[in-house]
């Protein structure tokens, strides 16, 4: 009967600590449109997959008016589950105690899950709510935090690190989801920022709202710091859990097949790229024309959208994919859509997945903001990825690859392993127009009528160099193919490349430019 | 195909914006983060600017005063600290563009000189 007494005693224990901060504070929390940490973990992982550790973590603060508080689970929720029957570990912040405040003991649960992410190799998820640093316990809190970033650092690359923004990440606390490698955040309930409006008000009496300042719309779509943008935590767990299916579980392992699927008929490859090559279209139809059920899972949807990247499958298996959009400042790189495209790139070399490009590119984008902006150390940032990934490599060029768009963009001298081209691309130092003009300047000049000279001129230079054979006739491009073969070539090539070994010269790791 | 996509942006070559990329005139939408004033670089010596928004305290020059390198021109009042904005070279005030308890921006032109070294 003891033993009984025992179990119910601990049954009791339990009940009090799984309940928070209380009804109050849980009351606050909903009237907030927020959901409580359990309710978020619940929402996430497999039905009764999920189990606790560290339910009866104290701080052990004597300062101020902490000595006498109980905090419950310090503030975090710590654990173990499954998303689809693949294992991860997860944390969630509990705003409804102490504000989901980090203390040391706060910050040693996180720190432990990490840990065992880490040594079991299973992905990390993190769900920040927190007001931050818990002032009364000064450099604990501050060492907390620290311990964290060198934890994120040394993972990453090892196993995937997901961050959910579901509340205020502010100070130091924004470090941790800014080194792991998907940011997801939710509209109106997400906050990020290094000051807030009260201090950049008293500073430089700028005015601003925390929502301008550092909300979900400005993250998803100005600052990049977010990848995925939901307009509900239920849509962004409906995002976690789709991103979990096309990544492996750590760095050793690629990600698992799925059934292979044609994609959906009504996207005809044929008919989604307009000849003229000053035209916009959208290269998600392109996308989605070539890959597994038509779904392409784009990644950093809003942001920098004249590149997109993403994952989707090729019979059956996850691929990554950067392409330039003409829909969005003529597909242009400039320094944010560069960061993008290299980060994702850093990705996919590091967990196994094969990198798909696809090429319409003018160039770079034009500009004094761009140059002052340090377009020329983003834009090195993705020669460097497109060089250095190991993984196996198909490049199609649809349309205009020109000048160093051509060369930044997945091409054979940074080692694509497959270049192919349709018809209508155009491998070229630039378009007809700049280059004509440059090239006969001087016939240009000293015609009696210099427009219709540089109309021919141009006219002349177009069918001389706007194709891809020349490309061809040296060996830049493998082969011109029609654009209904891309997918057959790109299962082709992903199906030849599996045993993939590139010789790379011993260095403890390279210096991209960050 | 997915309805959404289609109407997030326009195809029509009449309703979309035009960049300009090597003498090519393409026809694309523009980004948000595209659109937003964009930051500034001064490199006019003769302007004294505001580095930081704040209130003008006191105006210590007026127009056609002779003026040495290192002379105050003004308390601008910004980060609860009353700043005063010297003059990084000697000449004559030619404008003076702020008066005394007036809100100013960032890079506001406070003062106009003529130069002379």
């Amino acid at each position: 009967m003891t033993i009984d007494n025992k179990t119910l005693e601990l049954i009791k224990k339990r009940e009090e600590y799984i309940h928070g901060g209380g009804e109050k504070a849980i009351e606050k929390q909903l009237s907030m449109g927020k959901l409580t940490a359990r309710e978020r973990i619940k929402a996430l992982l497999d039905k009764d997959s999920f189990q606790e550790y560290d339910l009866f973590v104290e701080h052990e603060v004597r300062d101020f008016d902490l000595g006498s508080k109980v905090l419950y689970g310090d503030g975090v929720i710590t654990g173990t589950g499954t998303i689809f029957g693949m294992p991860v570990c997860i944390y969630a912040q509990d705003f409804t105690v102490a504000g989901g405040s980090l203390g040391l003991m706060h910050a040693r649960k996180i720190v432990k899950i990490m840990d065992h992410a880490l040594k079991l190799r299973i992905p990390i998820i993190g769900i920040n709510d927190s007001g931050g640093a818990r002032i009364q316990e000064g450099v604990n809190s501050l060492a907390g935090y620290g311990e964290i970033f060198y934890r994120n650092t040394l993972a990453s690359g090892v196993i995937p690190q997901i961050s959910i923004i579901l509340g205020p990440c502010a100070g130091g606390a924004v470090y941790s989801p800014a080194l792991t490698d998907f940011v997801f955040v939710v509209d109106k309930i997400s906050k990020l920022f290094i000051t807030g409006p009260e201090v950049i008000k008293a500073v430089i009496g700028e005015e601003i709202s925390m929502e301008e300042l550092g909300g979900a719309r400005v993250h998803a779509e100005i600052t990049g710091n977010a990848h995925f943008f939901a307009k509900s935590e239920y849509e962004c767990f409906e995002q976690v859990k789709k991103l979990i299916t096309f990544i492996p579980p750590n760095n050793s392992r690629a990600p698992l097949p799925f059934k292979p699927k044609e994609p959906h008929k009504d996207y005809v490859i044929e008919d989604i790229v307009p000849e003229d090559p000053t035209l916009p279209y959208d290269v998600r139809d392109l996308i989605k024309a070539v890959v597994d059920d038509s779904d392409f899972f784009e990644i950093q949807e809003l942001w920098a959208k004249n590149v997109v990247i993403g994952f989707a499958r090729i019979n059956g298996e996850t691929i990554g994919i950067v392409a330039n959009q003409p829909m969005y400042l003529a597909g242009v790189l400039d320094v944010d859509a560069s960061d993008k495209a290299a980060r994702f790139i850093r990705f996919c070399d590091a967990f196994n997945i094969p990198i798909l490009t696809f090429v319409d590119i003018p160039g770079y984008l034009p500009g004094i903001d761009q140059e002052h902006s340090g377009v020329i150390r983003h834009g090195a940032k993705l020669l460097y990825s497109y060089s250095e990934a190991t993984v196996p490599k198909i490049t199609i060029i649809v349309r205009k690859a020109y000048g160093g768009g051509y060369i930044a963009m997945g091409s054979r001298h940074l080692r694509a392993d497959f270049v192919f081209a349709w018809p209508t691309a155009e491998i070229a130092v630039m378009g007809p127009e700049g280059a004509a003009n440059i090239i006969f300047k001087k016939e240009i000049q000293n015609s009696p009528d210099p427009e219709k000279t540089r109309q021919e001129k141009i006219k002349e230079y177009k069918e001389k160099f706007a194709n891809p054979y020349v490309a061809a006739a040296k060996g830049y491009i493998d082969a011109v193919i029609e654009p209904r073969e891309t997918r057959k070539m790109i299962i082709h090539c992903i199906e030849i490349s599996k045993q993939k070994t590139v010789p790379i010269p011993n260095k403890k790791h390279g210096i991209p430019p960050f | 195909m997915n309805q959404n996509n289609n109407n997030n942006h326009k195809t029509d070559k009449n309703n979309l914006e035009k960049l300009i990329i090597d003498d090519t005139t393409y026809y694309t939408n523009y980004t948000k983060k595209f659109l937003l004033p964009q930051k500034k670089y001064f490199f006019d010596t003769s302007i004294i600017r505001s580095i930081i928004p704040g209130i003008v305290k006191k105006v210590f020059v007026k127009e056609g005063d002779k003026i040495e390198k290192g002379s105050p021109i003004i308390i601008l009042e910004a980060m609860k600290m009353q700043n005063i904005i010297k003059s990084d070279y000697s000449g004559i005030v030619k404008k003076v563009n702020v008066k005394e308890g007036e809100k100013i921006p960032k890079n506001h032109p406070i003062v106009e000189l003529f130069i002379q070294d």
